[in-house]
This record gives structure tokens, C-alpha cells and sequence, in this order.
């Protein structure tokens, strides 16, 4: 019998779609447990009601104006006071940018460990066990965390979530004990043109290399990518050029994605690139160069000019996935 | 100002991974190491804070022996002092572990500020700093990308996700952890390779941090075991034929066959 607590990250006034993913798995290991959800942020009244049907027998909210945005320390402050009342024997979140920054201080504060980015959880010798990628997804390890509780965060998509016995969902307010100050001021967010796909978050991406030519030219993956409901990416070498910003960077400087499907176009597939997407469950190539090493890590791969290819590609998924 | 830089050696990004007879870790004897290149930025931004503000840069390093050649480094940089923690009872250590050891050099020290790299390139960690902030009840951020100094705060900017960057005013001191686009670190220059050579390095134990039974493997909450090779991916699949038919196979093929559109 194993406890759970799971963070779900509340983000643009909803709770996000990683939730259904963790709750499922605690549900999966927990062997007759709790599983409690606990959301934090401000002005979340209406949040979490549907999480009782992702398995969630309870559902912990800390609703606090201190937690309007993400700030590190008040956020840690919160969820380990949570975690010291729950009492959980596991604590999960999933490898996005938020609770990859949390989770560690949250877990030092009640003197715990963390199995970050962990891939797979299994019920091992000594309770709940990870498998984690390591240099770059070189090779993998097993993860075992001794503290009481374990913390772990999962890479997304990493478990296929079926049916779910669904757990009561109650709802409960805690009443987090927090400064008014935590030497942290949200003063501005930037954001581009249009809100686009997290690439880390994202369950397809079609990414383009240096071959794009230009960064207009990455318009030509629009609406393939939005047919798809897809992310683009890039590589290095076409940010380095200034046809990408540094954000859309896929790879071992830039980010670790972990989509189901992946559509590299114009991609060579050098090692420092794989580093950021080998994890992905299907990679489809489209080079001109037969012997570019993308192919020999590929599902799928069509030998041929992007710039022929993509719009074809489009002209396809438009007529296929608009019936 | 005191400003410290955690840094970290690693193995050199191009290196094979070959898995030790017993599954507990890698083989060392071929590698090439370097200074973790995330850490590259926390140096520069060290010095630039230097340059800008007044004071010195302090490189802290835990890790074998030779972490000693990554701290002359950035000693060589342009950074003033050394700390190493190479004494046997910090090795085998977790993020846990390690974080306290630098906490405890950063209360010793009295940094204003911390620099550190977005995650170690071995790895991928990504949890130190934000634990030695929580150690010592500093505000932190991760993976900034701009850094302006301001008296007693700094205002960064720092990706959130989704292409948008947030804007924060961060009271000192503080920890906090370097991404690509920061800045672009310099290269050390001849007369700073040879004044690093007698730059001063001083070393701690875990008892002189009051950290006796609670650093290294003695310290360390999580473990990692079996290491292992990820399965092969089976060889794929080129399609044939004009571009026509081998994107309709694609597109069949991901819908029928891979099942992921």
C-alpha cells in the first residue's frame, strides 16, 4: 500500500493536462492507497473538480495571493507544508520547467531526495523505484530514493493512462502558512506573437534544421503543425543561424523533448540533437541526404527535399485529419 | 560584492558511454573533462557582476581530485579564489548531499550572489541549486537568460514555457542558474592561464562544514543503480517511390501502423 501526493500544476487559470498522466500512475501503483492531488495558485475556486475522475481521492488546494505566479520559494514553502500534513510516501510531479525548479527545494525543505526526470516507475525492493536517462540519454540508470517521502518527476507522456477507477475527488482548502514577501517580483511576461505549443510538453513536434534556408521560411510547417496539433522545433544549427529563437531549440543545449511523434526535417541527426528527442516513440526523417545519421534513428524516413516534401505532407494530413 | 560560482567537471559531451562490468556506473578511464559549458556561463556572469559592481568571483567545485583543473579554468577567466571539496567523505554523494556541502561554503564565504549552470551535463540533474537556495532561505531562479544587478536585487528574465519570458525582480542574496543566451563566456587568455596557476585554492572537509556523517554517500537520500543501455530502436523504415505515394504510406502508416495521428 503506497500513499501518493500529486502536484498538478495549475498554469493559465486550468490545471494542466500532466495531471491525468501522474494521478492514472499513483492510481496504477498505489496497491489500495491515497491518492490526494494538491493544486496551488491563487484564485483557483473553480479548479480540480475533474480530477476525482483522473483517480484523486482527495483533492488539496492552497489558494493564496502569494501564489498567483510561480515564485520558487513560496511555492516550496506551500507544497512541503502540504507534504508534511499528508504524510504521503510518494510525491509526484512531472519534468516540466515549474516543478523541475520546485520539486528540489520543496523536498530539501522536509530533508527529502528527488528521482528527477524519471521515465518509468515501478514498484522495486525498497517501495516506489524510477529509471532516469543520463548523459544526455546515453544510457539509463534505476533511480531508488531512501527518504520518507520520495519525490520523483516524471518525463510527460512517458505512460500510456487507460481507464482509471475513479477516486471520490473530495475537495479540502489548506491553509498555507506563507510571508507576504518572498524577495521575488513578477514584473513583466513577454510573450510572442502567438502562444504557441510547449515543445517539452508537447505529444508531436515537427522541427527544422539549417536547410530551412531562413525564418520565414519555418512558416512552411504551420499548418502541418496545427493539423497536428503539433509544436516546432529546431535545431542548433538553424538558431545558431538566426532562424529560430534560442526557445524552439530542440537538444542537448536546448530543450529535452519526449512526443510521441516527432517529424525532423532537414535534420542530420548529430549526436547533440538526438540528446534532446531520441526518446520519442515514433521520429520520422525527411533529408535530402540518404546517409545523414537521423535515418539510422528514425521509424520512418523519406529520402527527399523538405521543401518538396512538406507541403505535400500538409496537403495530405489537410485531407486525411479534416474528414 | 562576494560572488560565488558553483562549477562543476564533467565528461566531455562527445564521449561514449561504456557501462561498467557491474552496472553501477561508467567507465572513467578515457574520458576527456571539461567544465560543465552551462557553468561557463555562471563564470562569465560572475565576472561580469565583478566588473560592474566591485569585489571578487570565488569558484566552488566538489568533485575527484582533478575538478581542480576545471576550477583553474575559470580561475585562468578571471576568477580570484578556489574552493574545492575533493576530500573522499564528499564523493558518492546525491544533489541532496552535494547542495548542503555548498551551502554550507556559501554561508562560510558570505556570497551576495550565486551563479550556477542550468543542469550538469552528466547528470541532467538540474536540482543543486535550487536545494542550496532552499537550504539557506534565498529567493532563486533558474535558467536565466538576462542578469542586470540593481543595489540589493537583480532583474532577470528567464523562459516560462510556451515562448514567453518572465520578467522578475530578485531581492540579494540569491541563487541563480544560467541558460544559453545569457551571455558568451570569454576565453581565458594566456597571462590568465599563468596567473591561475598561483591563484589561491582552499579546501574544506565535511567536518570543517559540521557536515560530518551527512556528506557523500553517507548524506545522500537517492541512488542510482543499474545502469544500462536504452533498447536499441529497431531499423527503420525508408519509403519508396515519388514523394506522392511515400507520403501517403507515411501518413497511413502513422495512423494504422504507429498509431500517432
Amino acid at each position: 500500500m503506497t500513499d501518493f501526493l500529486v502536484f498538478c500544476e495549475v498554469a493559465d487559470g486550468r490545471v494542466k493536462g500532466s495531471a491525468r498522466e501522474l494521478l492514472g500512475k499513483a492510481k496504477d501503483l498505489c496497491d489500495g492507497g491515497n491518492v490526494v492531488a494538491v493544486l496551488i495558485g491563487n484564485d483557483i475556486g473553480e479548479l480540480g473538480g475533474g480530477l476525482g475522475a483522473h483517480g484523486a481521492d482527495t483533492v488539496i488546494k492552497v489558494d493564496h495571493a502569494a501564489c498567483s505566479s510561480y515564485v520558487p520559494a513560496a511555492f516550496a514553502a506551500a507544497l512541503s507544508q502540504v507534504v508534511q500534513d499528508q504524510s504521503p510516501d510518494v510525491v509526484l510531479g512531472s519534468a516540466s520547467m515549474v516543478d523541475k525548479d520546485l520539486f528540489p527545494r520543496a523536498a530539501a525543505l522536509v530533508d527529502a531526495g528527488v528521482g528527477a526526470d524519471v521515465v518509468d516507475l515501478f514498484e522495486g525492493d525498497a517501495g516506489i523505484e524510477g529509471v532516469r536517462p543520463l548523459f544526455a540519454g546515453k544510457c539509463l540508470a534505476g533511480v531508488a530514493v531512501s527518504s520518507d517521502p520520495k519525490f520523483f518527476t516524471v518525463r510527460g507522456n512517458s505512460f500510456v493512462i487507460g481507464d482509471v477507477e475513479a477516486g471520490a475527488g473530495d475537495i479540502k482548502g489548506f491553509d498555507a502558512d506563507l510571508h507576504d514577501d518572498f524577495g521575488y517580483e513578477i514584473i513583466d511576461v513577454e510573450r510572442g506573437a502567438a502562444d504557441k505549443v510547449e515543445l517539452t510538453e508537447a505529444t508531436a513536434i515537427i522541427s527544422g534544421g539549417r536547410s530551412l534556408k531562413s525564418a520565414e521560411n519555418f512558416a512552411l510547417f504551420e499548418e502541418a503543425a496545427g493539423l497536428m496539433g503539433a509544436a516546432v522545433g529546431a535545431s542548433r544549427a538553424a538558431v545558431d543561424a538566426g532562424y529560430a529563437p534560442h526557445g524552439m531549440q530542440v537538444g542537448q543545449t536546448g530543450k529535452t523533448v519526449n512526443p510521441s511523434l516527432y517529424i525532423a526535417c532537414g535534420i542530420s541527426g548529430a549526436i547533440q540533437h538526438l540528446a534532446g528527442m531520441r526518446t520519442s516513440k515514433v521520429i520520422v526523417a525527411i533529408n535530402k541526404d540518404a546517409d545523414a545519421p537521423i535515418f539510422q534513428h528514425s521509424t520512418y524516413g523519406i529520402v527527399g527535399d523538405l521543401f518538396e516534401v512538406v507541403p505535400v505532407l500538409t496537403e495530405e494530413l489537410r485531407s486525411i485529419l479534416s474528414d | 560584492m562576494k560572488i560565488g560560482v558553483f562549477l562543476k567537471q564533467v565528461p566531455d559531451t562527445e564521449t561514449k558511454i561504456r557501462i561498467t562490468g557491474d552496472g553501477g556506473g561508467i567507465e572513467t578511464g578515457d574520458i576527456k573533462w571539461i567544465v560543465n559549458p552551462y557553468d561557463e556561463y555562471a563564470v562569465e556572469a560572475g565576472l561580469r557582476l565583478k566588473e560592474a559592481a566591485g569585489g571578487e568571483v570565488v569558484v566552488v567545485s566538489l568533485g575527484a581530485a582533478r575538478t581542480l583543473d576545471a576550477a583553474r579554468t575559470a580561475l585562468a577567466m578571471g576568477a580570484d579564489r578556489a574552493v574545492i571539496l575533493d576530500d573522499a567523505g564528499f564523493q558518492g554523494g546525491d544533489a541532496l548531499a552535494t547542495a548542503r556541502a555548498l551551502a554550507k561554503v556559501a554561508e562560510k564565504e558570505e556570497f551576495d550572489v550565486v551563479f550556477a549552470g542550468r543542469q550538469a551535463i552528466d547528470s541532467d540533474d538540474s536540482q543543486v541549486p535550487q536545494i542550496v537556495a532552499g537550504l539557506l532561505a534565498w529567493p532563486h531562479a533558474t535558467w536565466i537568460t538576462s542578469f542586470e544587478h540593481d543595489g540589493d536585487s537583480a532583474t532577470i528574465k528567464r523562459a516560462i514555457g510556451g515562448g514567453a519570458v518572465e520578467v522578475a525582480k530578485v531581492r540579494l542574496p540569491a541563487v541563480f542558474t544560467c541558460n544559453k543566451g545569457l551571455n558568451e563566456p570569454r576565453y581565458a587568455s594566456l597571462p590568465g592561464i599563468m596567473k591561475a596557476k598561483s591563484k589561491p585554492v582552499a579546501r574544506y572537509t565535511p567536518a570543517d562544514l559540521d557536515l560530518d556523517g551527512q556528506a557523500g554517500a553517507d548524506g545522500a537520500a537517492v541512488r542510482l543503480f543499474n545502469y544500462h543501455m536504452p533498447p536499441p530502436r529497431p531499423a527503420g523504415r525508408i519509403l519508396e517511390g515519388e514523394t506522392a505515394d511515400q507520403v501517403k504510406e507515411l501518413v497511413r502508416l502513422l495512423r494504422e501502423e504507429a498509431k500517432v495521428l
